[in-house]
Order: structure tokens, then sequence, then C-alpha cells
């Protein structure tokens, strides 16, 4: 049996959502991944954001490369429709869905060797497009399908299961995607979701690439002593330094917080991400800023968490390729052939 | 006057200069010049993989008959660079002319008897009358044009008339370019007996056709056929392709109101990517094609092979050029056919459409849009340098009002309402075909689609029969294309037992070759491929004929081991003739070889560049 589905149990008292769906509408068939993996924390993460934001499942497009990370996508919204592509090149999918209909929600999970090894240029360059989706990594420092090898976000010092020191600097996703001009950066952990799901839900709300790199670890070839990506390590070190909420459209403004302590930022769609407990020296919307506070911290050896860059105003890949509003899929064919009269005449042209 | 000598619209000429010198613009108005008087004509551009300073070549024939593939030696060489000028003037049929520039003399080694040499002296004359090193060196491109019109008796209207369409944006510019002109014409008329036996005369030919790149027809062949997605990457010779997208985008798909357009043309990072993004867009249901060439196609391998087991539409273009490797960029080929259709690792056969034209780069783009969506599959529309990137005169494209795209069996949202039940990968109707649903359309209709193995109704399988049932359907759908791809053409002569099997671009030298065989006593039939896999006619033809001979591009016989594996036909049936140094085929080759083959001497030294069947 290569295939498992989940057994459908109906609860008569399941919470639904202004959709009518439960929680159980958004997720997938059973996880066949190793018993406390990061990702399936990851997967119920999601399952619990598209069930807040209330997103019909069937209006998203879900995809992924190949690795551990790729499989997850089965695991979620098994209404949606999901597409698990080849090793790397799900943001190059994506990018194509998402040119041909941007009138879906679009999610990609990937991994640190899908996303920092094989499709690295293509992370970079679906970032520089500013394709609107989210795009989920779930970042172990290691191969796990192929049993054990580091991946490019292992840290130098960190060892492998059999003992072996990683000699190779690592390609931090969150610097790479701050300088390349990403408009939403965001680092997380999969054991805290709390963190987590208000985090995704800014993602998803945010109109252009939101890049959000969750600490996931492996618990079969990465969880060990001398790893920087077990659970153990991660929790010691990290630091939530930015604390967000989604405040959803209709949502009234509420007065939780004392004035000065809270700062709200507005998104396309007129939602908010409210950030409260900010550090003096920071700014979410500033490139720089953050970008000089993490390092210094990371430096330090702590593991900086939240929703550490937004900037919601940028223009997305059809803003930039100046695509109708309609989805290009949709458009009627008479508005796409010129027709038999006007190749007559262009022919003239041809003279 | 006309002598008894005078070859009327019957002879070629190559022009030899350094490029980005802009000589093009000068090669293509004496080109389009002798269309528009109504003769059969054909330009070959043979550049360098170079933005400027390296030799280039531009070659013209003429014929009267309509025979237009590549001559195999020019008439007249105008001999401008002086890098290339020993060759170029031994390249000249006996008794040819040669137009150097003489404000040099010509190299002592590239003295003829043989030949007659006509200077000029081009650049003196240019330096002496116009102002600054640029306009110089353009000017003179516009006084050997002027001289090669009253040489070869180009229709003064018609050339004068492309002059000022050309360069009448600016008085100044046109009128530089008109004194340029004229003074070419006047040198030459002072200097020689105008025109020389080679010469135009203007005939009725023309009125239906036109001239166009293979690029631009399969470009507007998208636009025609609804596309809206482009995925590419910049590659020689498949750019002008994407290039001339856009422009009929900007041109046919602008939203009146918003200026907003109805297509994306993503440039991506690399093939992958683009071959990503194609097929990213047809799994949501849009029209969505790239152009690449052989390196491409190399890059892309990985991706074909998903779209082809995930069976997703996606048309790819593959303009080919001279491999293997980097190769020869600027230079032809047909090199990229198994590549092509078994393109990807594991078990993979591909639709592929094999243009011999412009016209048909336009047709079976829309050919290729259809197929793919009905096959739900990856489409190749196999191409090549000189039938991409060079004009060739063709019969006006035309369409018909009453098409509509053909976008297979596809599930609606009224249909899965209705209770449609989504089983994505299972042949319900015994059509090897089976139902696919489209993002974001109704909920019933999700399916979660993989390059994984998978069962019929898209879940992840290791179960070898559930594998099984999906890619034995698949191989039966790829072969029964052969219902709908174009089917073979195929000439036929009475009484032939030769037959000529071949394919692409090389169908115009090979039906001149056809014509010259018959002339020297061997009457042949000619069978072009058009499609593949291969219709049954493909095999009927090699059974039926007692010789047969595959002329193609390529150094190992790529067609004919195709034609072998696929059609059962045994490889020694077939005797390869191949021509594959990077330059459009000529005829005289085909026709020598054949020849040879069969034991016969040469026709009397065929003249190479007399039009059979005159």
């Amino acid at each position: 049996m290569t295939y498992i589905p989940k057994p459908r149990i109906r609860f008569p008292k399941l919470e639904t959502n202004a959709l009518g769906l439960t929680r159980q509408d958004y997720e997938g068939s059973m996880s066949t991944l190793c018993a406390g993996c990061g990702h399936d924390s990851v997967t119920a993460a999601i399952v619990d954001t598209f069930f807040q934001l209330e997103i019909p499942p069937h209006r998203v497009a879900k995809l992924s490369g190949i690795g551990c990370s790729a499989k997850t996508p089965t695991y979620f919204l098994g209404t949606a429709h999901g597409f698990n592509g080849v090793h790397g090149r799900m943001p190059a999918l994506a990018t194509g869905a998402q040119a041909a209909n941007a009138g879906l929600t679009y999610i990609g999970v990937s991994g640190d060797g899908d996303s920092l090894s094989i499709g690295l240029g293509h992370l970079c360059h679906a970032i520089r497009r500013n394709v609107d989706m989210l795009y989920v990594l779930e970042n172990n420092g290691v191969y796990g399908l192929t049993k054990g090898q580091f991946s490019a976000s292992a840290d130098v010092g960190s060892k492998s299961k059999r003992g072996e020191a990683n000699r190779q600097t690592p390609i931090d996703p969150v610097f790479l995607a701050l300088t390349l001009g990403a408009t939403f950066v965001a680092r997380s952990f999969s054991g805290d979701k709390a963190q987590l799901v208000p985090i995704l839900k800014a993602a998803i709300r945010h109109r252009g690439f939101a890049l959000v790199d969750i600490i996931s670890p492996c618990v079969t070839f990465n969880d060990h002593e001398a790893s920087t990506k077990s659970y153990r390590y991660t929790r010691q070190q990290n630091r939530p330094v930015v604390e967000a909420d989604f405040v959803p459209l209709r949502a009234a403004i509420s007065a939780d917080y004392a004035e000065g302590q809270v700062r709200e930022v507005a998104m396309h769609d007129g939602s908010r991400v409210r950030f409260r407990k900010v550090p003096d020296a920071f700014d979410p919307t500033r490139r720089d800023v953050v970008y000089r506070y993490l390092r210094e911290r990371q430096d330090a050896g702590e593991v900086p968490t939240g929703l550490l860059f937004i900037e919601p105003g940028a223009g997305d890949m059809h803003d930039v390729l100046g695509t109708v509003e309609e989805p290009l899929a949709d458009l009627p064919f008479d508005t796409l052939c010129p027709g038999e009269a006007e190749l007559d005449r262009l022919m003239e042209e041809f003279r | 006057m006309e002598s008894a000598g005078d070859r009327v619209n019957d002879f070629a000429l190559k022009i030899a200069t350094v490029n980005g010198t802009g000589s093009a613009s000068a090669n293509g108005l004496l080109m389009q010049a002798i269309f528009r008087m109504g003769i059969p004509v054909s330009g070959k551009n043979l550049f360098p993989s170079n933005i400027q300073g390296l030799p280039t070549w531009y070659e013209i024939r003429v014929n009267g008959s309509g025979w237009t593939a590549r001559a195999e030696r020019p008439d007249l060489m105008v001999a401008l660079n002086p890098a290339t000028q020993v060759r170029d003037v031994a390249e000249v049929a006996p008794g040819g002319w040669v137009l150097p520039d003489s404000s040099w003399p010509l190299q002592r080694e590239a003295r003829r008897e043989d030949v007659t040499v006509l200077g000029i002296p081009f650049a003196r004359l240019c330096n002496e009358r116009f102002e600054g090193a640029r306009a110089r060196t353009l000017l003179r491109n516009i006084a050997y044009l002027g001289a090669l019109s009253v040489l070869l008796d180009v229709e003064p209207d018609v050339i004068e008339g492309l002059i000022a369409e050309t360069y009448g944006r600016k008085k100044q510019l046109l009128d530089a370019n008109f004194e340029a002109f004229q003074l070419g014409r006047d040198e030459a008329r002072d200097r020689f007996d105008c025109p020389l036996p080679i010469r135009l005369r203007q005939q009725a030919s023309n009125d239906d056709a036109v001239l166009i790149d293979g690029n631009t027809a399969a470009a507007l062949g998208c636009i025609y056929a609804g596309a809206t997605v482009v995925g590419w990457y910049p590659i020689t010779p498949s750019t002008s392709l994407v290039d001339a997208f856009r422009a009929f985008v900007e041109r046919y798909r602008k939203d009146p109101e918003t200026g907003r357009m109805r297509a994306a043309v993503v440039q991506a990072e690399d093939e992958l990517a683009a071959a990503g993004m194609v097929i990213g867009a047809g799994w949501m249901g849009a029209r969505a094609f790239t152009a690449t060439s052989g390196p491409g196609i190399s890059l892309m391998g990985e991706l074909i092979g998903l779209a082809y087991y995930a069976e997703i539409p996606a048309v790819f273009f593959d303009i080919q050029r001279t491999g293997p490797s980097t190769g020869m960029p600027t230079r032809t080929q047909q090199g990229d056919l198994l590549a092509v259709v078994y393109a990807s690792h594991g078990d993979t056969k591909h639709i592929a459409l094999f243009p011999a034209d412009p016209a048909e780069c336009f047709d079976f783009a829309v050919a290729a849009f259809d197929l793919a969506e009905r096959y739900q599959t990856p489409v190749f529309v196999v191409s090549d340098l000189d039938i991409g990137m060079n004009d060739w005169v063709v019969p006006r494209l035309r369409w018909d009002d009453g098409y509509r795209p053909d976008r297979g069996k596809v599930l609606s949202g009224e249909d899965l309402e209705a209770g449609a039940k989504v089983a994505r990968y299972l042949d319900v109707d015994g059509d090897h075909v089976p139902y696919r649903t489209l993002p974001g359309v109704h909920p019933r209709g999700a399916y979660f689609t993989r390059g994984s193995g998978h069962d019929s109704h898209a879940r992840y399988t290791e179960d070898a029969d559930a594998y099984l049932e999906v890619v034995d359907r698949i191989a039966d759908k790829v072969m029964s294309s052969t219902a709908s791809s174009p089917a073979p053409e195929v000439v036929r002569s009475p009484g032939a037992t030769v037959g000529l099997v071949t394919i692409g671009g090389c169908r115009s030298a090979v039906l001149e070759a056809r014509e010259r065989l018959a002339a020297a006593g061997v009457a042949t039939d000619v069978l072009r491929v058009r499609a593949f896999p291969f219709h049954n006619a493909v095999r009927e033809f090699v059974e039926a004929h007692e010789r047969v001979f595959v002329v193609e591009q390529n150094r190992d016989a790529q067609l004919r081991y195709l034609l072998a594996g696929e059609t059962g036909v045994p490889l020694e049936r077939m005797e390869s003739l191949r021509f594959y140094g990077g330059q459009p085929l000529s005829p005289g080759p085909v026709v020598s070889a054949v020849l040879d083959a069969l034991g016969r001497a040469a026709a009397p030294a065929p003249p190479p560049l007399q039009a059979a069947g005159e």
C-alpha cells in the first residue's frame, strides 16, 4: 500500500468556519513521514491557517518539488489541486501556474535541499519576480530521503549523525531573500504553532512572494547532540524577536495593547499585520535594519524568529508584466484571436 | 535588350561583408525588391555568432520556376570583405562575376581567369561624398545596392519605393540614402555594360505570396491559437520567435481600456524554468509555450518527462541549430530529432511536428496547441535556423474564423456539479485519453498530479499493475495521435521505384533534386515526414520502393534510425544521405549522391543553378 487515506470520522459538534467547513475539510491523506517529523507540525499549522482564513480548498493550488517536504502537500487540503513536480523546480511550475491563473491562492512547500541546492536559482528568481505565493521552506539541514547527507543550510561545525562535521558555509534563506528584494520574509519553528499560524496567514494575504523559513527538525537524521537543526538546539536558541498578529479584514480594532507598543502594517487587501514586542533597534519595514539586526543576533548564535520583514506595497509579477486582471486561462478565445480579416490585412505588411 | 545567353530570373548571388556594418538591411531590400517584382526568390543569411567584426554572407537565389533551395555556387559575388576575398572569389561559378570594392586592389590569390571582375570603389566614393565614419559605412551598403540594381535590372520604381518606405521617416536620412543609391547606380552604369546576362524580369508569381521567416510565422500561429503564457530563455536561433510574439501581443492583446496585456511573457532564469512555467500554466488550463534550441531541449529534459507523465499539455518550439554542445549557434541542422521525440529519461515518446517552411510553422503552431490539449501531452514543433530566421516566399497565411481551439477532454464546472466523476488517469472512453479538470473550477475537480508513480486516480503508487495501467495507456495515447497529426507529404512520379524520404527544410532541395533526377532519367517519389509518431503511410512508402534514400541534415542518420525503430522496416532497406555542415541543403549534392548510389553516371554536368523542369 503506497497511499494511505485518512479515515473520515464525523463528529457532530466540530467547529465550522464561515464556509461551513470543518478543520477536517482542510486535511489531506495520512502522513507517511517519520513519527515526530517537524514537517507534520507545519502541515497542522497550514491546515489551521487555511481553515481560519476561510479559503475554499478548491481555490488553492499547492505545489512541491522532491524530498520529504515535497510529500507534505498531500497531507493538507485534500480537495485542493496539487502538483508534486520535480526536484527544485517547484518555483518555476508555480510561476507558470500563477501567470496563467492569478485568481487562486498558491502555496509551495519546499525543503532546504530542494530550495537551496538544486532549485536555488529558481527560488531566487521567483523572489525577484515577486510571484504572489506562500513559499514554505521546511528547513532541517539534511537530506532525509537519501539518508542523511548535509544540505546547503547546515551550519559550519554542525555534525551529521555519523559524526562528520560540516565545513561549508551555509546558505541562509532569510538573508538570501532579504538581499534579493523579497517583500515578505519570516522565520519560524515547527514546534511553535502559536507563532507560525499568524505568520502563515499574513504570508497568504501578502500580495507577492512570501518566504517562510521554518526550522523543522528531522528526527531520524538530524536531531542529535551536535546538530544545529535539532529540536533541542532550536528550542534553546530560538529568539522570537518579533511577535506579529494577523488581523483579517473584518476584525474590529482591539485595544489589548498599550499605545506605542503596537505597530500595524496594512496589507494589500486591507487586512493588517500587527507587530508587538518589537525590539527597539528593529523595524520590520526596513530591509537594512532587519538585515543588520539579524546578522548581529545570528553571529551571537541565536536563531531569531518571527515575521521579520514586510514590504506590502511592491508590485507582483503581474504588475510588472502588465497583464489583465482576469486570469489568463479564463480569457475567451475571441479576445485572443485577431481573426481572418486582420490576418489578411497583416499579410500585406509581409509583401 | 536580352540576348540568347541571358539567364533571366535564374541565378544566384552572394554578398560578402562584415557583420555589424548594416549590410543586412541593404541585402534584405534587394531580396524584397525581387519579391515585389513577382519573382520566386530565397535569401539565406549566413551570419557569425558575433555582434561586430566577423565575416557574414547573404545569398540570394532567384528562380522563375520556383526552385529556391540554396544554390550550390553563386554566379555573382559581391566581395566586400577583404578577410574572405580569396575564398569568396573561388566560390563563384565559372563564367560568373565578382564585384569587389576597388578602393583596394583585388588580392593576388583571388584572381581568376574564368570570372569577370567588376570593380567599383565604393568606400572611396562614399568617403568623398559623405561625412562621418558610421554614415559612410552604412551608405556604402546602399551604394552597392544601387550598383546591383542596374547590374541585375531591378525595376527602379520597386527599389526606390522600398528605400522610401524604409528610410522615409526622416528626410535627411532618405536624401542621403537616395544619394548613395544613385551614386552606385551611376557608377555601375558608367563602368559596365548593364545589365549583366544574369538579370531580372518582372513576372507574376508572388501575387498570393508573402515574404516571412518561420519564427515570425510561428509566433503569429501562437497568437491565433490563443496562447497566453510563454516561459522562455533567450537562445539563438529561437529568440526571434518570442520577440515576434511579444510584438504581436503589444498589437493584438492589449486591452483597449486598461492598456494591459492578455498574455504573460516571462523571461526565465534558464530553460528548466522556462519548461516548468509552461507546464505550470498548462496545468492551469492556459495555452502555453516555450521556444528554444538544442541546448535548451537538453536542459528541459527532466521537465518534459514530467509533462509527459503528468499528462499536461505544453508546446515546445525547437529551432534547431548545429550541435553537439554549443555547436555552431548560427548554422542550421536537423540534429535534434532523436533528442526531441524521446526527450527525458525513462520511457517517453513525444508528438513532434516538422514544418518545411514558414507557412507550415504557422499552421503547425496552431496544430501543436490542439494536439497538446487533445492528447494532454507535450508537443514539439521542430523547426531550424534556416526556416526560422531566413525570409521565405510562401503562400499567404490564411485563417478560418470557424476555428475553435480543441481543448480536449476537460470536465467543466457544470459537468462536475452534475456529478461527473474525476479519475484523472483512467481510460474511461477506451480512447486512451482521460478526462482532466482545471484547478479552481469546482471542489469535486481536485486531484493531485505528480511525476512520481501514480495510479489511474492520480494517487501515489509503487504497485506494478497500477503503474503499468497508466504508462501503457500513455504509450497508446501518444501513438493514437496519428489520427489528428499532419499526414506526410507525398509527391509521386509514374513508375518510380526509387523513394526519397525527407523531413523539414530539406523539402525544397529534395523536390528540386527529384526534378533533376527525372531529367537524368531517374524517376523518384518523395515522401516528407510531417509528424511523429509516423503515420502508416510512411512505412508503406518505404516498403513500396526498391531503393529508399533518407535525406536529412545530421551526421548520425537520426531520421533513418527513427524510421527503422518505429516502423519496423529494416535499417538496411534505407540508404542514408546526410548533409550536416551547417548550411541549408542544396539539390546538387542530393542528385549526385543518388546517382552515385544507383551506379549512374552523373548527368552531364547539371548546370547547378539552372532550374530543373525548364
